[in-house]
Formats: C-alpha cells, sequence, structure tokens
C-alpha cells in the first residue's frame, strides 16, 4: 500500500503468483510487516475485535438463512424451530443474536477511543469517515434483523421506525410507503428487510476493506497523537506484535461474548419479543434494542416546536443529526493536538461526553414521563369542568379533601381524581443529555482548540515509551516542557 | 507517504537481544540457561498459543457442519404408516416419506407370477421375488403386496407406473427419464439403471398396515 | 494498568446494556419470586428434575392444556434429553413406549386420503401439540374476549420466567376491600395492570396487581401425582411452571454444559496467548 514492499516471494509458485496477481504481497505487507507504533494499548485492539464480529455475524447468519422462513405466518415458528429442532441451531442463533450487542459494544468503545485520540484528525479524516458509514450500515443491519424473528418487539419496532420517517416533510410518506411496501408492516416488510439484512453485512464488509486501506495509507494513530517520525524507532511489524497482541484481546472479549451466549442469552432481548407479532396489540413498553437507545432518547427528547418545524419532525431531525454530525467531526474539532491526553480541559468535556451518551441510554429506556425521582410526597389532582364550562383541576394531598370537594360538584362536573406526581422527568435527563451531546459537537469542542492551553507533548514514540522508565520524571515532564518535548503548542504532525 | 518501510533491519523478537534489551529485562537476564534453552521454551509457548487456538478454530467448525444436517423434526417425519387395503387390485398408491417417493402396489396373480417365474441367474440385480418381500407377522409372505422405493436407480427420476397407465414392456415400471424397465417385482430388466427398485425398510404392524421408514 | 481499565470498561459497558432495560410503566405490581427453596434449573449448573418435570406436564396435561395451547412443541420433545419422560433405552424419542402413548392419548384432524372427508386420528410422536381451540375467535369465545396465551414460551415471554408463572398461580388473593371486579375477571397482585380505575380509596393506595380473565386454575388436591407427592398448590404451581421453563428451551441445560467447556477452553487459550504476548513484547518498550 504505502512505501515500498517487503515481500520477497522464495517458491517458485509464490514468484509466479505475484508477478500475476499479488495477492500475498497486499496480504503482507497490510498485516505482517505493517509498521505499527509500539506503544498501542489495549483500546486499539477494538479494530480487530470488531473485524471477528463481523465475520462470526456473517458466518452465523448465512446459516441462520439456511432454515429462517421469511413468512409473516412462519417467521416466529422458524426461529424457535432453529432453537429446538436444527442441531445446534439454538447454539447458533444465540451467537447471532447476542453477537449483534457485542458488535455495537465493540463499535462504541472503538469509536470513543477514535474520538479521545483524535485519530479522526488530518490526515484520517477519510478514515473517520468511512468508520462512520460503517456504523450507520450497521445500524440499519441490525433494525432489519431485529424484524426478522417477528416478535412483538419486531412488528411495533419496525411499525415505529418506518412511521417516524413518514415525518420527513414532502417525501417521507413515499419512503415509508416503498419501505414497508403496503399500508403497514406485512409479509412484502419482512421479506425485503430479510433481503437487506443478507445483503448490508457484505456492503460493510466492502466498506471495510476501504476503511482498513485507509488505514494502511496514512498508518496508525497511537496514544499520543504523535506521527510515527522515525519507523525503526517508533514502530514494530504488524506481526507478530500486534497479531499476538489483538488475538490476546480479542479471547478475552470472547469470554466475555461466551458468558452471554451461555448463560444469558436473553438477557439484552426483550421479553415481549418471544410473543408472537399482533398487529392490534403494541406492547406496553416499546423500545429498541439498547444500542439504539441513546438516538431513540434525542428522538423522545424534543418535545417542542422550532418555528414552523413541527416536535415530531424536529425530533427525527435531532436523531439523524445526531448520528451525522459524527461525519462533520474532523472539521468541528479546530484542535491542532490530536490526542486528548494532552488536552486537559477536553479530557472532561470528553469524559461528559461519554457520560451524556450512558445516561441517554438510560433515559432511552425509560418512559419520558416516568420520574427519575421524587420532590416530596404523590398528591391528588382533581380534573373536572368548572361552572363556566371550562377544565380545571384542583390538587389536595388528603384523600378525604378531595372526596368532599367531589361531594359538592354537580355530576356534571365529572369529577376525576388521579395521582399526581411531581419529580424530576425522564424526559428532561434526556434533554439535559441531548443539549450537552450536540454541545460536544457544536460549541465545546471548536472552542477548546482555541481557548485550550495543551500539555506538553513527546517529540516522539519512541520518547513516549522511553520516559515510562521513570515515572516520576514522566509526571514532571508532563507538566513542566523538559529536555525530550518541544514546547507546549505545536502544530498537529 | 509516512513510512519508509524496509528499515527494520532486525527484529527483537527473532533475536533474544534488541537495541532496547538494555533497559534490563529480570526475566531474560536472570536465566543463566543460556540462549537455546531459552529459545525451546519460547517456541514452545508459541507453539501450544497457536495450537490452542487452532484447535478451537477447528472445534468452532462442527456445530457449522452438524447443523446442514437433518434437525431433529425432519429425522422424526421418516416413517408412515400406511393401510394396504386401500391399495386397488392392479394399482399403486404412491407415498411420501421425507420428501421420498414410495410404491406400494397391489399385484395381480398373473403379475405375481411373472414375478416369480424369472429366471433370477439371468437378471443384472439377481433377486427373487420372494427376497423383495417383508414377511406378516405371522412369519408368512403376503405376494400381493410389493413395496419399493419411486426413485429409479438411474439418476432418481420417478419411474411410470400403473397409476399413469404405463408399465412397459416388462409390466411393472418404466422409467421415462432415459427407458429403464423394470418388472411386477421391481426388478431392472432393461434400460441404463444398474439396480433393482430398492426395496425399503418396512414392516407390517398388522395384516392391514404396514410402517415404512427411511 | 490499561489492560485492567480496558476489561473494566468492558465489563462496565456491558452490565450497563443489562441492567438498561425498560421497566414497566403500568400501575404497581408485586415483583415474582419462586418457591422457598429456589429453583433447582437455575444458575450456571441448572439440571431439570425430571420428576418435576413429570409432575409438571400432569398439570399441564389435566389443567392447563384445557385453554392453553403449547404449539411449538411436539410430542416427540418429551422423550428427548433432558425432557421428562427422556429414557435411557430410547435415545430415539421417537420410539420411547411412554411418548408413543402420551400422544396417542390425543386425537388430531386429519382427512381420509380416500374421500377426502375430516376425520379424527390418533396422534403420533411427530404430532405438535393440539390447540384446545380450532382457531382464534373459538378461543376468545369460549373464555369471555381473552385469548389463552399459547405457553410454548412463556417462561421467556414473562418477566420473571418461571418466577412469574409460579407467583401468578399461587398469588391469588380475595380483592381488598373497595377494589371492585368486574365479572369474569379476576384479581391478582401478580398480574401486570392498573387497578386504579376499580379502586374506590385513595388511587396512592391502589393495590399492586392487575385483573385476568383466568380464574384460579389449582386448587389442593387437584392433579394427583403418581409418584405420591402432595398436590399443594404450591407444588403443582412449582411443578408446572419447572416444566413450562423446560418447555421455553429444551437445550437450556445442554446450553450450560457447553458453556461450561467452551469458557474454560477460551481461559486456557487466554492463558497461553498472554504468555505468547509477553515473549514477543518482552524486549519492545510500549
Amino acid at each position: 500500500m504505502s512505501g515500498q514492499s517487503t515481500y520477497e516471494p522464495k517458491t517458485g509458485f509464490t514468484k509466479w503468483l505475484d508477478a500475476r496477481m499479488p495477492i500475498v504481497r497486499l496480504a503482507h505487507d497490510s498485516f505482517v510487516d505493517f509498521p505499527t507504533p509500539k506503544n498501542l494499548n489495549y483500546w486499539y485492539t477494538f479494530g480487530g475485535i470488531l473485524a471477528v464480529c463481523l465475520v462470526i455475524q456473517i458466518v452465523t447468519g448465512v446459516v441462520l438463512a439456511m432454515h429462517y422462513v421469511a413468512s409473516t405466518d412462519a417467521a416466529f415458528a422458524s426461529v424457535e424451530r432453529i432453537m429446538r429442532d436444527v442441531e445446534y441451531g439454538w447454539l447458533i442463533r444465540y451467537i447471532h443474536s447476542n453477537g449483534a450487542s457485542m458488535f455495537f459494544l465493540a463499535v462504541y468503545l472503538h469509536m470513543f477511543r477514535g474520538l479521545y485520540y483524535g485519530s479522526y484528525k488530518e490526515p484520517r479524516e477519510l478514515l473517520w469517515i468511512l468508520g462512520m458509514v460503517i456504523y450507520f450500515l450497521m445500524m440499519a443491519t441490525a433494525f432489519m434483523g431485529y424484524v426478522l424473528p417477528w416478535g412483538q418487539m419486531s412488528y411495533h419496532g419496525a411499525s415505529v421506525i418506518t412511521n417516524l420517517l413518514g415525518a420527513i416533510p414532502l417525501v417521507g410518506e413515499g419512503i415509508k410507503t416503498y419501505l414497508q411496501g403496503g399500508p403497514a408492516i406485512g409479509d412484502a416488510t419482512l421479506n425485503r428487510f430479510f433481503s437487506l439484512h443478507y445483503l448490508l453485512p457484505f456492503v460493510i464488509a466492502g466498506v471495510v476493506i476501504l476503511h482498513i486501506w485507509a488505514l494502511h495509507v496514512t498508518g496508525n494513530n497511537n496514544p499520543t497523537g504523535v506521527s510515527v517520525k522515525n519507523v525503526k524507532a517508533d514502530t514494530v511489524p504488524f506481526t507478530p506484535y500486534y497479531t499476538v497482541k489483538d488475538g490476546f484481546a480479542i479471547i478475552l472479549f470472547l469470554i466475555m461474548f461466551a458468558v452471554f451466549v451461555f448463560y444469558f442469552p436473553n438477557v439484552l432481548g426483550h421479553a415481549d419479543n418471544y410473543i408472537e407479532a399482533n398487529p392490534l396489540q403494541t406492547p406496553t413498553h416499546i423500545v429498541p434494542e439498547w444500542y439504539l437507545l441513546p438516538f431513540y432518547a434525542i428522538l423522545r427528547a424534543v418535545t417542542f416546536d422550532i418555528g414552523p418545524i413541527e416536535a415530531k419532525l424536529l425530533g427525527v431531525i435531532a436523531m439523524f443529526g445526531s448520528i451525522l454530525v459524527l461525519f462533520a467531526l474532523p472539521w468541528l474539532d479546530t484542535s491542532k493536538v490530536r490526542s486528548m491526553r494532552y488536552r486537559p480541559l477536553a479530557q472532561q468535556c470528553f469524559l461528559g461526553f461519554v457520560i451524556a451518551c450512558v445516561v441517554l441510554g438510560f433515559a432511552g429506556a425509560n418512559n419520558p414521563d416516568d420520574l427519575v425521582f421524587k420532590f416530596g410526597a404523590d398528591k391528588l389532582a382533581m380534573s373536572y369542568t368548572d361552572a363556566n364550562g371550562g377544565a380545571a383541576v384542583r390538587t389536595f394531598t388528603e384523600f378525604a379533601e378531595a372526596n368532599s370537594f367531589l361531594a359538592t360538584l354537580p355530576s356534571s362536573a365529572a369529577g376525576a381524581l388521579e395521582v399526581s406526581a411531581s419529580g424530576f422527568k425522564w424526559l428532561w435527563v434526556a434533554q439535559i443529555a441531548g443539549a450537552y451531546y450536540f454541545a460536544f459537537f457544536f460549541i465545546l469542542l471548536p472552542l477548546l482548540g482555541v481557548i485550550e492551553k495543551p500539555k506538553a507533548r513527546p517529540a516522539s514514540i519512541a520518547d513516549s515509551v522511553h520516559g515510562k522508565k521513570k515515572t516520576t520524571a514522566a509526571a514532571v515532564a508532563a507538566t513542566s516542557p523538559g529536555p525530550q518535548t518541544t514546547g507546549s503548542l505545536k502544530p498537529a504532525e | 507517504m509516512l513510512y519508509m518501510s524496509g528499515a527494520r533491519s532486525l527484529a527483537p523478537w527473532e533475536n533474544p537481544v534488541s537495541e532496547h534489551a538494555s533497559a534490563g529485562h529480570a526475566d531474560d537476564t536472570a536465566q543463566g540457561h543460556g540462549a537455546p534453552e531459552g529459545e525451546t521454551r519460547r517456541d514452545f509457548i508459541h507453539i501450544a498459543a497457536v495450537a490452542v487456538t487452532a484447535g478451537g478454530a477447528a472445534a468452532v467448525a462442527w456445530p457449522f457442519i452438524q447443523q446442514l444436517g437433518p434437525a431433529a423434526d425432519t429425522r422424526a417425519a421418516s416413517s408412515k404408516d400406511v393401510d394396504i387395503t386401500k391399495v386397488p387390485l392392479g394399482g399403486e398408491i404412491r407415498v411420501l416419506i421425507g420428501g421420498m417417493p414410495f410404491f406400494i402396489r397391489h399385484r395381480t396373480e398373473e403379475e405375481i407370477q411373472a414375478a416369480q417365474n424369472v429366471d433370477v441367474s439371468r437378471l443384472r440385480d439377481p433377486q427373487t421375488d420372494d427376497d423383495r418381500l417383508v414377511p406378516k407377522l405371522d412369519g408368512t409372505l403376503n405376494r400381493a403386496i410389493l413395496v419399493t422405493s419411486g426413485s429409479c436407480t438411474h439418476l432418481g427420476c420417478v419411474p411410470l407406473g400403473p397409476s399413469q397407465g404405463s408399465v412397459g414392456e416388462f409390466g411393472g415400471w418404466y422409467c421415462p427419464c432415459h427407458g429403464s424397465y423394470y418388472d411386477t417385482s421391481g426388478r431392472i430388466r432393461k434400460g441404463p439403471a444398474p439396480l433393482n427398485l430398492p426395496v425399503p425398510e418396512y414392516e407390517y404392524l398388522s395384516d392391514t398396515v404396514i410402517k415404512i421408514s427411511l | 494498568m490499561r489492560l485492567v481499565s480496558a476489561l473494566t470498561a468492558c465489563v462496565a459497558a456491558a452490565s450497563f446494556i443489562a441492567i438498561a432495560q425498560p421497566a414497566s410503566a403500568e400501575g404497581k405490581v408485586l415483583h415474582p419470586h419462586g418457591p422457598h427453596e429456589g429453583w433447582e434449573f437455575e444458575g450456571p449448573f441448572g439440571t431439570f428434575d425430571q420428576n418435576a418435570l413429570q409432575r409438571g406436564y400432569k398439570v399441564y396435561r389435566e389443567v392447563c392444556a384445557s385453554c392453553h395451547g403449547m404449539k411449538l412443541l411436539s410430542f416427540r420433545n418429551l422423550g428427548q434429553k433432558g425432557a421428562p419422560f427422556f429414557d435411557e433405552a430410547y435415545p430415539d424419542e421417537n420410539s420411547n413406549p411412554k411418548v408413543k402413548q402420551i400422544a396417542s392419548e390425543y386425537m388430531v384432524a386429519a382427512f381420509d386420503e380416500e374421500t377426502g372427508d375430516p376425520i379424527q386420528v390418533a396422534a403420533t410422536t411427530v404430532t405438535a401439540f393440539p390447540s384446545p381451540y380450532a382457531n382464534e375467535a373459538a378461543a376468545r369465545g369460549s373464555n369471555g374476549g381473552a385469548l389463552p396465551p399459547d405457553l410454548s414460551v412463556i417462561t421467556k415471554a414473562r418477566h420473571g420466567g418461571a418466577s412469574y408463572i409460579y407467583s401468578l398461580l399461587t398469588g391469588y388473593v380475595s380483592p381488598p376491600a373497595g377494589l371492585t371486579v368486574s365479572p369474569g375477571l379476576y384479581y391478582n397482585p401478580f398480574f401486570p395492570g392498573d387497578t386504579k380505575p376499580q379502586w374506590a380509596g385513595d388511587p396512592r393506595e391502589a393495590p399492586a396487581g392487575g385483573f385476568l380473565a383466568m380464574a384460579p386454575p389449582l386448587r389442593e388436591g387437584l392433579v394427583v401425582f403418581d409418584d405420591g407427592t402432595a398436590s399443594t398448590v404450591e407444588q403443582m404451581s412449582a411443578d408446572v411452571a419447572t416444566f413450562l421453563a423446560w418447555a421455553g428451551e429444551p437445550k437450556a441445560e445442554t446450553r450450560r454444559m457447553m458453556g461450561f467447556s467452551v469458557i474454560g477452553y477460551l481461559l486456557i487459550m487466554a492463558g497461553l496467548t498472554y504468555a505468547s504476548y509477553r515473549r514477543i513484547w518482552r524486549n519492545i518498550q510500549h
């Protein structure tokens, strides 16, 4: 890819092949001799973990497709047949359904890592954007896959999401109809979702190849954010150093994966999805899978109109905006310093961002009107029609008072008593965390680059690892410019 | 291009002493056994790690291969009870078991005679008619009822028979695909098929009901 | 250590997704609980007690099955490994005489192959458990408009699983004074619902639970167990909940057993890979 290849074919066959299609050379330069910064920590192993996740999902998915029946009459039963009658079907299906969660868990940690170490910054903008394309495709794939078992959550989740797109002005209704293939979710929808759910992972695999290609042109970022200056001093060849490190991390990840598959296979799903889809009855509490909850929270956090834009559309805009803003990240962050290791303020803001995302997840899981905590005891609210025919509400603390008041009302007033609790709503939590989410990208990152005074950075990767020997000296060097650092502010390399 | 690759002349993992070994790793310097033994142990760890990983990967293949086999419900549906009183004299009924066709034929006296009077030694796949029958519960043979597979032993077509009004020149079945002729015992007499129509595993549950299994 | 922090983050994230599950948005409901001694089949080494499964099947057969189907199961499932009537002498469940006998007690719809007339024939091991009603309308019609849910995966389709079944069956109480129960409905504090509209008193003190169309199905001594176990309501409830937990996922025992060896193998792999990693990197400062 970059630079000269060090591959030397040795046997007659590899020489013959190399002259015609240098595929071994490609693999050698990409995964064997590829110079990789020697200071990558375990957060950098999630790329390899994600590759494993994609392979697992494709292999198990292809197998499941051999047994699955995409029909509203048979889908639910066919999934249960996989669980009960197909040899090892239960294993393969649980790997696939939990694998989706593991895939997202890894991709989020991978993204947070990229965010923290500035892996999206020049010259890696395209690398980041390709990653976002993969992430977007993953969400589409996961959503369509969740419809396939044809449980209650499958059906009504698909209904909510497709109706959501209906909120888009002018084209929304059309998109919705073409997505559903009818007036509602049905056989047509299920079949096209199955088809696309099978297709998209291969598209993802294609974009992953581009992602790796882009990575190998620019080379890895590293925790210092300092570019490689001297290949010999700063890097090690990918194999064996990072194959073994990634391999170890992958095995640890698989252990966690296995704990879910074998001991908690349904804990990440919803009980309602073991009830066959019933278009006549929506589950009382409808939520998407955990990995989409933060976006669902942002969608529901918008309960107000802005000018002519109604809340429903605004919610959709905010939800898509929260994903699309990630594409613009390389240009929103104005800092010249890549790694937040040397950006004390950005570190704090990043921590806040991670917390905001987690909090949004909880907010998405809860009913927006439910209370996080209550202010005081519950009260009683009596709503009735007053003498002028208008609607009125009176609040009581004692049930006896409310009752005696009700007795004074004429029957035409139709007094109705309800429990009224005041407290902090999940809606407000979602609004605050959602506001921080957007502020992080649109206010904090652009501003910090201008006002923040970064800490001193090592001159090279080799220096940064050498400094480790003397921990006290390194701590001093980090706060005051030492012999190995060159001033407090310098442009990104 | 950021990298000038090929600058690496020495891989530290290939050599126990690298350019950074001066950092003083106690486990290396304190060994005191000399390099060759350290080499052996190091190699063993790598070989063991790779071997165990490869073994795990091979084990993972097992469920993915096994799932290709018939599922429990498919295996369970591999037999069928047939009431032989429903087969018309001189005719046959055809049943599917697990997707496989089977013929149950109620032979006339002439057809039985024709099947019995064949010189077995001249057949391509020598079998007497009685060899191709299963005794009833009392141990006697019900020669009127013949049960065979419905797949031509040539390439698996389903031969024509009395139910299509075409029994071929030997009175049994005729496969239209490549012209194989079977006699009234289901034995191959002419054409490309190498073997007689196989007799499936079946048993008499009573005088009137047989159970055919795959 | 960076490894520790990365691992901690993994575990923290995993536990977050595990607890970020929705709470019920409905009225109060009592939290389901299992029998006093807990469930034998839960936990990493949990196994089903075959006697309990057989008793549970009898409760299902004699009580539940008159309204509730179990369409995802076939009779042969009763004889497979780990099932109520598994017998080592019959590794093929379809030849298990007990299973054959159970199946033959059921008549299922078929048609005469000669005339095409609808007939009733005895079920075989391959037959799925027949539904007690011909169709959904018939089921609703016979139950005052309520549809008795299919019980095939009921323990996976309800929060609380087997404990929910147990709590519901043992939890019927006479409605507290002030709670009006509509005709044809029954109050149960473990059934998710909302009692406020039917509650005469302070709505803040409305009783937990809701109303369901199923009358208390069990009473002491209703099912006579073959093994002589006293058939208290608690015993029958625990046994039928055990049976339904098995029916919801017959492969659960196999799954837990396999998990033990898979995770053990992965731990060995992790140890060896870590040793290899340390060796490879030992001369590199990083």
